[in-house]
């Protein structure tokens, strides 16, 4: 379902109808039977996941059960066992065993995620249209309106997780290319940054989040808005920038001789010399920096959400793991799968764009 | 004083141990307006030597003047057509050669511009190909880019280190033509890098070989007394054209003997006798 939101929203984007239509283009020109066959090999190899998925949850649960009963006898006895296995048989929700949930569980909770939304934002249209004539005064007044302070449901926190990745990765962009450029136009630059590159790029997202809290609680002091969104996308920025500007220096510092040769006799000026021959010709090791920190970007949100109690998945996350209701197992499993599904498209949109750009068609990956 | 002038020029490359020395004292004088082809081995040298010329490289020692002053840097006035093409394959043809005559010409509009490309990429064939990248041409195509590019530059003297190699025998005949023709007007001057002999003498006015490296120096020149327009066809009958090619290629395999019995002689055996095991 995930999957499906995300097409949706990229088809009313018009950014991307260009590499939508470069994709089907290029779909039509594979032969139909080698298409078909890839897909039947896909299709057979999800089944086959779901299949041994299915087994072991199975086996888990029946392990888990043996457990509770083999509990209730040693401890309360008989009687006791007996009432925990007919509990256990007739599927109330209080005494099922806690364990990974089989695919069948995970899609039941999807659509109950997706119900649960609806119900949300039918909520929350009802609360803006009672709302609607108190605000307008509250607005005539000069006064905040009074906004919807509910539950966020499944699929608001999955775009509040794209929205926090997307400012993180613009961020990073606007950080680590021009950096990147500079330092690597000049070798001077480089061997001075090298050391702050080589100590700064391991560190781990948990340990950027701490830093950026410190500077953002400092400069939000006596501000009550909620900042734990500027904390985590600076974060997630900050964290994964590294790629790309590791990448941009090595592309610039590295443009081939010839093409630096026919700068030089063509004689052409500083401005001219970069952005028609040194950026041109590193754009490939650029786009390549750039996918791997939206990749980066994706991976380190979910522990940064967590730590900054930002409302995305992250915190979802570890909220169904410590709320440890019945289905929050499945819940957990669910999110799993949108976060991967939402980073593999991430992915493939940027492998697009990074064909888009490549000059040299056959080498990009 | 003439027009572009070598005087004992070094290239060493490499540092200590690794240092190679590619051109050793070389000594050359070019007049305004002559056509001088240099041809040489592959690896002799002939690239560096270009380089030292247009201004990308500097001499180890010795100096190279351009109008009585030294060469310290690239200029318009040395328009070069490199070996290896050189294109940027993010530009298409158009682009390409557009870059080069907005350089040229800092102060014409856009329109003058666009028709010098066209003219020019006219010139060399390639108008079909004018939004082409470099990928999708074929390396004589390419060649003839880098030609086109060169040449719409409007240089004084222009510096061609092989520019047909890669050619059809027919399209090579073309674009030497255009070559003169271009040369000829203004009168130009021109120095062509070539490892073909005839198109040598079809176009020079004089022939210096460079002899194999490392320490490659300039061999005697050869003075092609052929009046101009020179025609193809007739070329092979000429005497003079005969007599001048016989001795040049002479030349050259000679020093292409010399250089192979003088490396073989380097390896010479050690003295080994058997060893006696028996007691
Ligand atoms: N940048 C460099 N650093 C070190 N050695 C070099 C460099 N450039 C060229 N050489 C060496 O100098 C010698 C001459 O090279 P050069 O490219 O000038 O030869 P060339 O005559 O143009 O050859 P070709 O006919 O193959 O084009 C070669 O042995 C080469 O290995
Ligand atoms: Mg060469």
């Amino acid at each position: 379902m995930g999957q499906e939101i995300i097409l949706k929203q990229g088809q009313n984007s018009s950014f991307l109808k260009p590499l939508l239509l470069k994709l089907t283009s290029r779909f039509q020109k594979k032969s139909v039977l080698s298409s078909l066959k890839k897909t039947g090999i896909t299709v057979l190899s999800i089944l086959l996941f779901l299949g041994l998925w299915h087994l072991g949850s199975k086996a888990l649960y029946n392990k888990e059960a043996s457990f509770k009963i083999e509990k209730a006898l040693t401890e309360r006895g008989q009687a006791a066992a007996d009432a925990e296995r007919d509990c256990i048989a007739s599927g109330e929700s209080s005494c099922q065993p806690n364990t990974l949930p089989s695919p069948a569980q995970v899609w039941s909770s999807l659509q109950s995620l997706i119900a649960d939304h609806k119900v949300i934002t039918a909520d929350k249209a009802a609360f803006s249209a009672k709302m609607a004539d108190v605000n307008a005064k509250l607005i005539a007044k000069g006064k905040d309106a009074i906004v919807y302070t509910g539950r966020a449901s499944f699929i608001d926190i999955v775009l509040t997780s794209i929205k926090t990745v997307f400012a993180g990765f613009l961020l990073a962009l606007l950080i680590a290319v021009p950096i990147g450029i500079i330092i690597g136009l000049s070798p001077s630059l480089r061997s001075a940054f090298n050391w702050f590159i080589q100590v700064f790029k391991p560190v781990s997202p948990v340990v950027w989040y701490l830093l950026v809290f410190m500077i953002v609680k400092t400069l939000y002091i006596g501000d009550s808005t909620d900042n734990a969104f500027v904390i985590s996308f600076i974060s997630v920025g900050l964290c994964a920038m590294w790629a790309t500007l590791v990448n941009t220096a090595m592309g610039v510092s590295s443009v081939d001789k010839d093409y630096i040769n026919v700068a030089k006799v063509l004689k052409l000026g500083t401005f001219q010399k970069v952005f028609k021959v040194i950026l041109p010709s590193s754009l490939p090791l650029i786009f390549t920096g750039l996918r791997i920190t939206l990749s980066v970007a994706w991976m380190v949100l979910i522990a940064i959400e967590l730590l900054a109690q930002s409302q995305g998945l992250g915190l979802f996350v570890w909220e169904e793991f410590q709320n440890g209701a019945n289905d929050s197992n499945a819940k957990i499993i669910v999110a799993m799968f949108v976060i991967g599904i939402i980073g593999f498209l991430l992915d493939r949109l940027m492998l697009t764009v990074q064909n888009g750009v490549s000059f040299n068609k056959n080498e990009a990956v | 004083m003439a027009y572009l002038e070598l005087k004992n020029v070094y290239k060493t490359y490499g540092e200590g141990a690794n240092q190679t020395e590619v051109l050793s004292n070389i000594n050359l004088s070019i007049e305004e307006g002559e056509f001088v082809a240099i041809v040489g081995f592959t690896g002799s040298g002939k690239t560096t030597l270009v380089n030292l010329i247009n201004g990308l490289l500097r001499p180890t020692s010795g100096e190279v003047l351009f109008k009585g002053k030294r060469v310290v840097d690239t200029s318009h006035e040395r328009g070069v057509i490199f070996q290896n093409y050189s294109l940027l394959p993010w530009l298409t043809v158009g682009q390409n050669v557009f870059m080069a005559v907005r350089e040229a010409y800092p102060k014409k509009d856009k329109s003058f511009l666009k028709k010098r490309v066209s003219e020019y990429v006219d010139m060399v064939g390639l108008t079909p190909a004018i939004n082409k990248r470099p990928k999708e041409l074929s390396g004589g195509m390419r060649q003839r880019v880098a030609v086109a590019r060169a040449l719409a530059m409007n240089p004084e003297m222009i510096i061609m280190d092989e520019p047909l190699g890669a050619l059809d025998a027919l399209t090579r005949g073309n674009l030497q033509d255009e070559i003169l023709n271009i040369w000829s007007q203004d009168k130009r001057t021109a120095l062509l890098i070539t490892n073909d002999v005839d198109e040598g003498i079809y176009m020079a006015d004089r022939i210096i070989p460079l002899k194999p490296g490392p320490k490659a120096t300039l061999g005697p020149e050869f003075k092609i007394e052929i009046d101009r327009p020179r025609d193809k066809t007739a070329l092979n009958d000429n005497l003079n054209f005969k007599k001048t090619r016989n001795a040049i290629i002479e030349y050259l395999m000679d020093i292409g003997e010399s250089r192979k019995s003088s490396s073989s002689e380097e390896f010479k055996l050690p003295e080994v006798s058997p060893k006696s095991f028996v007691a």
